[in-house]
């Protein structure tokens, strides 16, 4: 079962220069949630800093009763095993096999026998859909494979909290779809709390229970899906639809002039794209952290936009 | 600058926290010997025959002058084994065993492996850091050992085969000023500089940032520092060896 995490007033800067300043959100136990954001904006280093790699300059993180922000070097290495994290490239030792790999934290934190080590790594590679590639080295197999392998280890002490660092850079839309699906089927499975750090709209619009949008250096807005699916707060509505015309500049954001000028231009915004379904359990029987679709909408009698959650938009 | 020589105090203190913490990573450690024996031997050997060679030239003729040659033997040990069997260590150290460290250690960084380890509950001080900096030690002192073997060696060659000494005076005159303890001193240093050499190192790789450059900018940074570092001890070593240890025929 998954363990809720809690940030409260998180600040963290290098040197002078801030990267985000005052975010609090909760990640709901056993939901997977998205954090998005313009590349830029410090995902990575919100990610890190929730594991306790980093160390912020102000806030607290809640996670099963302890303050990770004030916890010593020791026990924060206790803290860590609720984890797993999926590192960009997968972060694989270079020098071990990929069964080394996934077999390597269990070798340095339990005393079991090779056998039984075996068959858990054998499992875990399965989940992922890689048995066969146990004796190749991280450098001989793709991006794609680095990745699931990755997962694989990251997931093989049974983390009640797993951290996805942008799981769908550099692979191509089939295998994101097919990482996606693995994501809601792994969520299905072991009930944990998952948060996926992203800039990948299409993987937001679909995977998660929960987004939260990074810009400017605060969290914008974090809620629901559907709260944000359906918002015409001007930041989310450009970020979530992929437009030009908003508050989010090719650089950095847009100074006031440019806004007034964009504004009286008189662009029309299209209207809001209809809301897909979420990606169900490839197995088919529903999550344990699934919401019925449409439901945020109906509880807080706000209309979706026209043609959502209609199977015509299932992808 | 300041922060820099912090962070690094506070590194190596960690470093000797992790020294008695169980279990010992006995195999790392092994590897690690291995791997830096691997890279240091060869050129040892071959840096410390010139070495030898070089004394026992220069001081050859000099002593031939003086009418002393039965203490060519004496002076090639005594400068072999106090003086140029550290510092051919010390090179060789920093410059195969602790580059390969660095190098090592920094392409884990930025690949993040490091952070992947940290984040799997295991310190890669611990894992990583303190078998490097012991087996760095145990080899610096063997290595040591190997130098003074050679350089004197070498000397021997030179000075009997090339410049016609005489054996018997060369072997025997080895007591006439040196003593044990400039054996002792020697390995002692040979310890100390295996392990600043192979802390740096470490210290330097962990701290690569910025990509591949990154990496190659580390190396750099921590052989040359590492060089000076080493020099400077050297000159502290010795001088209080001096204080401290009576030496023969003053």
């Amino acid at each position: 079962m998954g363990v809720e995490v809690r940030v409260e007033g998180l600040t963290k800067s290098f040197g002078r220069q801030p990267v985000w300043s005052d975010v609090s959100l909760t990640l709901p136990t056993g939901e997977i949630s998205v954090l998005l954001g313009p590349s830029g904006t410090g995902k990575s280093v919100f990610l890190k800093t929730l594991v306790g790699l980093l160390r912020p300059d102000r806030g607290s993180i809640w996670i099963a009763g302890h303050d990770l922000t004030r916890l010593s070097e020791r026990k924060l290495y206790e803290v860590r095993r609720l984890f797993g994290v999926l590192f960009q490239d997968g972060a694989l030792f270079g020098s071990m096999s990929i069964y080394d790999n996934v077999a390597f934290p269990l070798r340095e934190h339990t005393r079991r026998s090779e056998s039984w080590i075996r068959e858990v790594v054998r499992e875990k590679l399965e989940m992922v859909g890689l048995v066969g590639a146990e004796e190749k080295l991280p450098g001989e197999i793709s991006g794609g494979m680095r990745k699931r392998a990755g997962l694989a280890r990251a997931l093989v002490l049974d983390p009640e909290i797993v951290l996805f660092d942008e799981p769908d850079s550099g692979l191509d839309p089939v295998r994101t779809a097919y990482l996606n699906q693995l994501i809601i089927d792994l969520n299905q499975q072991t009930e944990a709390t998952f948060l996926i750090v992203t800039h990948d709209t299409n993987t937001a619009r679909t995977v998660p229970d929960n987004i939260g949008l990074i810009y400017h250096g605060h969290l914008a807005m974090f809620g629901p899906r559907e709260m944000l699916l359906s918002s015409t707060e001007p930041v989310v509505r450009q970020f979530l639809n992929a437009q030009r015309v908003g508050p989010i500049g090719m650089a950095e954001e847009k100074d006031a002039d440019e806004l007034r000028a964009e504004a009286a231009s008189g662009v029309e915004l299209p209207p809001l794209p209809p809301i897909p379904f979420q990606l169900r359990p490839s197995n088919g029987m529903p999550r344990a952290a699934e919401h019925p679709p449409g439901a945020w909408c109906i509880a807080n009698r706000v209309e979706p936009p026209a043609g959502s959650f209609q199977s015509a938009v299932f992808r | 600058m300041i922060t820099a020589t912090g962070n690094f105090v506070a590194f190596s203190l960690d470093t000797l926290r992790g020294l008695p913490r169980r279990p010992f990573q006995v195999r790392e450690f092994v590897q690690q010997a291995w791997f830096i024996s691997s890279v240091s031997i060869l050129p040892a050997a071959l840096v410390s025959i010139p070495f030898g060679a070089v004394i026992a030239l220069q001081l050859g003729s000099l002593v031939r002058q003086l009418g002393a040659q039965s203490f060519t033997g004496a002076a090639s040990v005594l400068a072999v084994v106090r003086e140029a069997g550290p510092i051919v260590t010390a090179l060789i150290i920093a410059g195969a065993g602790g580059s390969a460290i660095c190098a090592d250690l920094g392409a884990r960084k930025i690949r993040e492996e490091l952070d992947a380890m940290r984040v799997l509950g295991i310190d890669p001080i611990h894992r990583l850091v303190v078998p490097r900096v012991l087996a760095t030690m145990l080899v610096a002192v063997l290595l040591n050992g190997l130098v003074n073997v050679v350089g004197v060696g070498g000397g021997y060659f030179f000075n009997v085969v090339l410049q016609g000494g005489t054996p018997g005076a060369y072997l025997a005159s080895f007591q006439a000023l040196g003593q044990l303890p400039d054996l002792v001193v020697g390995e002692i240093k040979a310890l100390v500089f295996g392990a600043v050499a192979a802390l740096v190192a470490s210290y330097k790789g962990m701290t690569a940032r910025g990509g591949p450059k990154g990496v190659g900018d580390a190396v750099n940074q921590s052989v040359v520092i590492t060089f000076m570092l080493l020099f400077a001890l050297n000159f502290v070593i010795t001088a209080i060896y001096f204080q401290v240890v009576p030496q023969k025929g003053t």
